[in-house]
């Protein structure tokens, strides 16, 4: 026992002499002194690791047995549609890989909608960690791109009609708006060279971008140390031996917690994979069971449910403005309304950062954000109506509001006393 | 404020104000029904596999229904020579066109593709599979209820019978097929339970291995909690 311990023992020293592996495992793990008080919205920032390791792993396995090609076979249906039913029967095990991939980009965003909610009513954002919250917030529009680029994939009538649609928002752009959506496309319509490339940013160019991006956002974490419930620094109090009074080793109080958090998620994961994977249309929309037809365009093409309240907003925009065109400023919108959160670092002017603390006015307006986030969700599920349109507009105001009024609400807003330490639940 | 407050109350109801209504008989179930299945898996290639494929799906994958190659070999194997291949036509897509005004559809996962808000896939192909009726304008003189001036004629006639469609708006029987209307409705039935079986082969399988891998987190979880308990006993 005691041999094969000091020959371990020399192997590590070999290892650490040549690569920092001890000292990494300790500055992130075993002595990454993390805040005793995370509650439950602190589980969402390690599923999220574990979602996009259940992507980039069910992704390999699918990347074996997809086909990005738009030509038709023998019996008329586009190789690609074909290749992924192909998996789904044919493959062993194929249904599952298949499932838990399609199940997991919803999941994604589950977890990381709930994560950025997190950080905002904690108020994690703020200084010192506005890097941290700019490389999520990247993170979150490679995502999104991610998303769009994968949904194209399967070939159905809805991944083809919605990337028609999104990449003909481009065309809306004045001057350079038709010449760029032509060059986004490489073709006049949607069609095998846009498969072809939007495989290759799915598959290569944005997880590359997106795992670079992760790495940032856990060091930039790891430098500044984690935020908690009550939004007060543990590292302003720290005992004599240099740890702070209030923080705990990430590991192995926190690993285990989170395995639990794990295995909840998986549960409930599991659930919609093994009895619900189309989750009522939401996860897997039925009309993408219809092979992509270029001249049949469907009667209502809605995005995916994780881009609905950004798509709500664009189609809110029906007023031309200094001559040019309503949808020009749909996409500004849209992109504004996705983009916005970068900026609530320095939005953001309470002295309580965390909700805890906070006061009415903040809490006000935090609801009827979220309101008007789950109604324009909801709406750009819908056809519009006159109307939806109204209610979506007014909830666009709401939206933007939240965050251009910050400056004023939250300086105004009467905060409660931080305490010095953390409190107990 | 509270203006804004209650017309954001008030937003799901406007949303959900609008929007055309069909209605979808519901399709028995059918999915654990191996004898019906089968007998679904024999009209379909009776009736369906002439002028629509099935080619995704493969003939030896019928023995998930319970049938064996040899049985598959003998009965249903019309459109091909190994039990591996796929359900595939020899009917010529642009023929289709030219003839129907639109190639017949691939069915292999129709009734996952006609999944809606009104009802699942099936309750819609069963709906629609009992709604044809006579009308002599249109070239093929029939047309549906739920699929209104579909290409296709009313390929199970002689066993329905013909409908034509009342001044009230609802369908009547003028002269019977060779099936009662009950035994009709059991066998379309048996065709969308096949059907559905086809769009999702695996859907049985998926659904019996969940509760194992259900009940192996349950247990997991038991564990996990004990041991999160037991490191922070000495926290808070």
């Amino acid at each position: 026992m005691s041999a094969t311990n000091t020959k371990m023992q020399k192997l590590l020293t070999w290892v650490d002499e040549r690569f920092p592996l001890t000292s990494s495992w300790k500055a992130h793990l075993s002595e990454y002194y993390a805040p005793k008080n995370f509650n439950f919205w602190y589980f969402f920032g390690s599923l999220a690791l574990l979602v996009l390791v259940i992507q980039i792993v069910t992704g390999i396995f699918l990347v074996m047995h997809f086909k990005p090609d738009a030509s038709v076979n023998a019996s008329g249906v586009p190789v690609a549609f074909a290749s992924v039913e192909y998996i789904m029967r044919d493959v062993p095990w194929g249904w599952l890989i298949r499932y838990m991939h399609s199940t997991g980009a919803s999941a994604f965003f589950i977890v990381v909608y709930l994560h950025m909610f997190r950080g905002m009513i904690y108020g994690s954002y703020r200084k010192p960690r506005e890097l941290i919250w700019i490389f999520g917030m990247i993170i979150f529009l490679c995502l999104m791109a991610e998303a769009f680029f994968g949904y194209l994939l399967p070939w159905g009538q809805m991944s083809y009609w919605g990337a028609q649609v999104i990449v003909n928002l481009f065309s809306a752009i004045p001057f350079i708006g038709p010449d760029l959506s032509l060059w986004l496309r490489g073709d006049y319509v949607v069609g095998d060279a846009t498969l072809n490339r939007f495989f290759a940013f799915h598959v290569i160019a944005v997880p590359l971008v997106l795992v670079g991006l992760v790495v940032a956002h856990i060091i930039a974490l790891h430098e500044v140390g984690s935020n908690n419930p009550d939004g007060v620094e543990i590292k302003k109090k720290k005992g004599a031996d240099g740890i702070p009074l209030d923080g705990i080793p990430f590991h192995p109080y926190y690993t285990v917690k989170d395995i639990v958090g794990v295995v909840v998620f998986l549960m409930v994961f599991s659930i919609v994979i093994f009895f619900m994977p189309e989750a009522g249309g939401y996860f897997i929309e039925a009309n993408n069971f219809f092979p992509a037809d270029p001249l049949q365009t469907p009667p209502h093409i809605a995005p995916v449910w994780y881009f609905t309240p950004f798509y709500s907003i664009l189609r809110a925009v029906t007023y031309p403005l200094f001559g040019i065109d309503a949808k020009f400023w749909g996409v500004v919108a849209m992109g504004a309304s996705a983009i916005i959160f970068v900026f609530l670092p320095w939005l953001d002017r309470s002295p309580a950062k965390s909700i805890r603390y906070r006061g009415p006015i903040y809490k006000s307006f935090l609801a009827a954000f979220l309101v008007s986030f789950f109604t324009l969700g909801y709406l750009g599920v819908l056809p519009p109506t006159p109307a939806r349109t109204l209610v979506s507009q007014l909830c666009a105001m709401v939206y933007f509001a939240f965050f251009l009024l910050m400056p004023v609400y939250s300086s105004i807003d009467k905060c409660k006393p931080e305490p010095d330490r953390v409190t107990e639940k | 404020m509270k203006k804004i407050f209650t017309a954001l109350l008030l937003a799901p109801i406007l949303a959900f104000a609008g929007g055309a209504e069909l209605h979808l008989d519901r399709a028995p179930d059918r999915s654990n029904d191996k004898a019906a299945l089968q007998n679904g898996a024999k009209i379909f290639v009776n009736y369906c596999l002439n002028c629509h494929s099935a080619s995704y799906m493969r003939y030896g994958r019928l023995k998930d229904i319970g049938l064996t190659d040899q049985q598959i070999k003998d009965n249903l194997l019309f459109t091909a020579d190994k039990v591996g291949e796929p359900m595939r036509i020899a009917m010529r897509r642009a023929d289709a066109r030219a003839w129907f005004g639109a190639a017949p559809p691939d069915l292999t996962v129709i009734a996952r593709a006609r999944s809606s808000e009104f009802g699942s896939g099936a309750d819609w192909l069963y709906t629609y599979l009992r709604t044809f009726y006579r009308d002599e304008e249109r070239p093929t003189g029939w047309n549906n209820v739920v699929f209104e001036n579909v290409g296709m004629p009313h390929v199970l006639w002689e066993l329905q019978g013909d409908q034509v469609m009342g001044e009230d708006h609802k369908l009547k029987l003028v002269r019977p097929g060779q099936l009662t209307p009950q035994k009709y409705d059991d066998m379309v039935a048996d065709l969308v339970g096949f059907l559905q079986y086809m769009g999702e082969p695996a859907a049985n399988t998926r659904k019996s291995l969940g509760w194992i891998v259900l009940i192996f987190l349950g247990v997991l979880l038991v564990f996990a909690y004990a041991l999160k308990r037991n490191y922070w006993k000495d926290i808070h």
